[in-house]
């Protein structure tokens, strides 16, 4: 174990090196690019053992994977934007094929206009493709989250997308600790598919399915989300006995006595947290639920920690235009069949990278009643 | 290669869902038969994802794996880097893909894994049109031929991609088209393609009775009429050698006799026939 001062690119690619895939196929996208810049490095070195073939577009950067990951090996690959947004046909097949890939996405906004920076768009316009979806807030908990979602999307046999924000995540400096290459591979073993591509084994995969076959399919793969609470808290049982850090589906920041909750996915959760501290001190009892699995959406998880909750502001970094909030619509339909229903107020705090400060924040807490939580709120 | 000596072994199971006289039904039989049980098969949306059969059944022997139309190649190249992972080193991964996957929604991907050398052989079997969606124009769809989006035959100014040198053009290890109305060439090719290591791709004329509108009988004879007629040359290109026939008839015959048993070419008048029998003397004057 040791200390390392990190991007949170750099976090990434060290934690995909003692993942050891075995190939990474890659196509080049603002703010990820450090990601597989680090990672061409470390294979063109020795350090990682892996093929990384450097694709001509994230469609076939996708399909690549799709390919190496039928072919029975451990696959990585990373993107954001419009690159994700440009893989969608074949994020939906990787997940028909129960293909167990780990995608780094670096959120950002979608064109048009052109934006670099960050909001959740990308990735929440995906959130119904069957891939499962984690936001981190830390360089730590992006290393952490991509040993885990290997481990769960494995047992799974899903796909796994781990989002950090663009820039502020992937661009910044922060301490992480580095776990010893034994450890990741007491907790994180070889990936051995009982079935896969194998010529002395031949089978064909992906050949049409009539509907009530395609139909068992599809309800397998929400099985398989019905029981991933399950494989997600045992990942998290075994994270904690070899790594000593309790992660669990949602972080609970102060909400035991909270009467104004701020939900948020992400980076920002670092800046909620000043906010929240500082309305404390001011006597107004904050608190903060963290989103961090968005896929599957722990809902029973949700309002058991919001059940003290009178009002609840949802920071939400992505629109379903027309309707509401990415995370609020979510949220809105957790509380449906809870006895107590708290009063939630729509917040689009911002997008394509519109700068969110603590006074922002604190503002909102304090002019509540002014809020109609019957829109959408901008800022 | 003599067809004698080519294995007793069918690797295509018999009851799969090609139509009669399908000539990529018969050119994927085989292929097999040359590429032998060490092959996964890449296969985008085309005819054979049909022909293959669907779940739970396969006409294959060998591994298949259907995926997305346009990314066939990139597909190809994981299953091959995978394997290159674990060293094994002596699987042949094989992309077979129509027209419509090659020349249009798939050549981005095909160009990819061209550039990067990819150890796979790529199989484009051109039945010149979107036959499994039914017969609509591609760009492989030769100048005059009717189909469904083109019901008054495709315009004189359009031209077939000339895809055999948008790939040679990538200096892959080995470039060849082929027929099998021309076995011991077929065979040979494969053979090649088998055993050379790098970016080989085989661009087959693969006749279509229904889209062609020919007779299933006279399946092969129209694709012997294609190639004794000039219209598909069978030619390759082997590294840093030029390209090259590997088959020239003793006379060529005017393309009026390979139109003529086809119902796509039915509404063509001489005026139009004549430009394209000057087209094809033109192109067989640079290769002959």
């Amino acid at each position: 174990m040791k200390k390392e001062m990190l991007l949170g690119s750099e976090a990434i690619a060290e934690a995909v090196k003692m993942a050891k895939p075995k190939v990474i196929p890659a196509y080049p996208i603002t703010p990820q690019t450090h990601i597989i810049e680090v990672l061409s490095e470390m294979v063109d070195k020795g350090e990682l053992k892996a093929k990384f073939i450097r694709v001509e577009s994230e469609l076939s950067a996708a399909a690549a994977a799709l390919g190496a990951s039928s072919a029975g090996v451990r696959t990585f690959t990373a993107t954001a934007s419009h690159g994700l947004a440009l893989m969608h046909e074949i994020l939906h097949w990787i997940v028909g094929a129960r293909l167990p890939i780990v995608l780094l996405n670096g959120n950002r906004a979608i064109g048009s206009p052109w934006n670099i920076w960050t909001d959740q768009t990308d990735s929440m316009t995906q959130r119904d493709l069957g891939w499962l979806q984690l936001y981190c807030e830390t360089a730590q908990e992006a290393f952490d989250s991509i040993l885990q979602a290997f481990y769960v999307a494995e047992k799974l046999l899903l796909p796994f997308m781990v989002m950090i924000d663009g820039f502020i995540l992937s661009h910044t400096l922060e301490q992480v600790v580095l776990p010893s290459q034994e450890d990741v591979d007491t907790f994180l073993p070889e990936y051995k598919p009982e079935y896969f591509l194998n010529v002395d084994n031949p089978m064909t995969f992906g050949a049409a399915a009539k509907g009530d076959l395609f139909y068992s399919l599809r309800k397998d793969i929400q099985k398989s989300f019905e029981r991933s609470f399950d494989v997600i808290e045992e990942c998290h049982r075994k994270f904690n006995l070899i790594f000593k850090r309790n992660y669990n589906l949602i972080e609970n920041i102060l909400t035991e006595d909270a009467e104004i909750v701020f939900v948020v996915a992400g980076a920002l959760t670092g800046t909620v947290r000043v906010a929240v501290e500082q309305l404390r001190e001011k006597g107004i009892k904050a608190g903060i639920l963290k989103i961090r699995y968005f896929r599957p959406f722990p809902k029973k998880e949700i309002v058991e920690s919001l059940k003290n909750a009178n009002k609840i502001i949802v920071l939400n970094k992505s629109l379903s235009f027309g309707t509401s909030g990415t995370i609020t619509q979510e949220l809105k339909d957790s509380f449906y069949y809870s006895e107590k229903k708290p009063d939630i107020y729509d917040y689009i705090i911002s997008l394509g990278g519109k700068d969110v400060f603590v006074e922002d924040i604190i503002n909102l807490a304090e002019n509540i009643d002014n809020l109609d939580k019957y829109k959408i709120l901008w800022r | 290669m003599d067809f004698r000596e080519v294995t007793k072994v069918e690797y295509l199971n018999q009851g799969d869902f090609a139509c009669p006289g399908c000539g990529a039904g018969l050119s994927m039989r085989h292929a097999l038969k040359i590429l032998g049980e060490k092959t996964v098969i890449v296969m985008p949306a085309c005819c054979w994802s049909i022909i293959a059969g669907g779940l739970p059944t396969t006409a294959l022997q060998v591994p298949l794996i259907h995926v997305p139309f346009a990314v066939s190649a990139a597909v190809a190249s994981g299953i091959k880097n995978a394997y290159l992972a674990e060293g094994k080193d002596d699987i042949n991964v094989v992309v077979w893909a129509g027209d419509g996957g090659t020349f249009d929604i798939g050549l981005q991907a095909l160009s990819g894994a061209a550039e990067r050398r990819e150890d796979i052989l790529y199989v484009c079997y051109d039945n010149e049109a979107y036959m499994n969606t039914g017969i609509q124009k591609s760009s492989a769809t030769p100048p005059g031929a009717w189909t469904t989006t083109t019901p008054l035959g495709n315009p004189l100014e359009y031209e077939k991609k000339d895809i055999f040198n948008i790939v040679v053009s990538h200096n892959p290890a080995y470039v060849a088209t082929a027929c099998i109305a021309y076995p011991d060439d077929f065979y040979k090719k494969f053979e090649k393609a088998k055993n050379i290591k790098g970016f080989k791709f085989i661009h087959l004329l693969s006749s279509c009775p229904p889209g062609w509108k020919v007779d299933s009988q006279d399946s092969l004879k129209v694709m012997r009429l294609a190639v004794e007629s000039g219209v598909f040359l069978l030619m390759e290109k082997e590294g840093e050698l030029e390209t090259k026939l590997t088959y020239i008839p003793d006379k060529f015959i005017p393309v009026k006799e390979y139109f003529k048993i086809q119902g796509r070419y039915r509404h063509l008048d001489d005026e139009f026939i004549k430009k394209i029998q000057e087209r094809i003397d033109k192109r067989l004057k640079k290769y002959l």
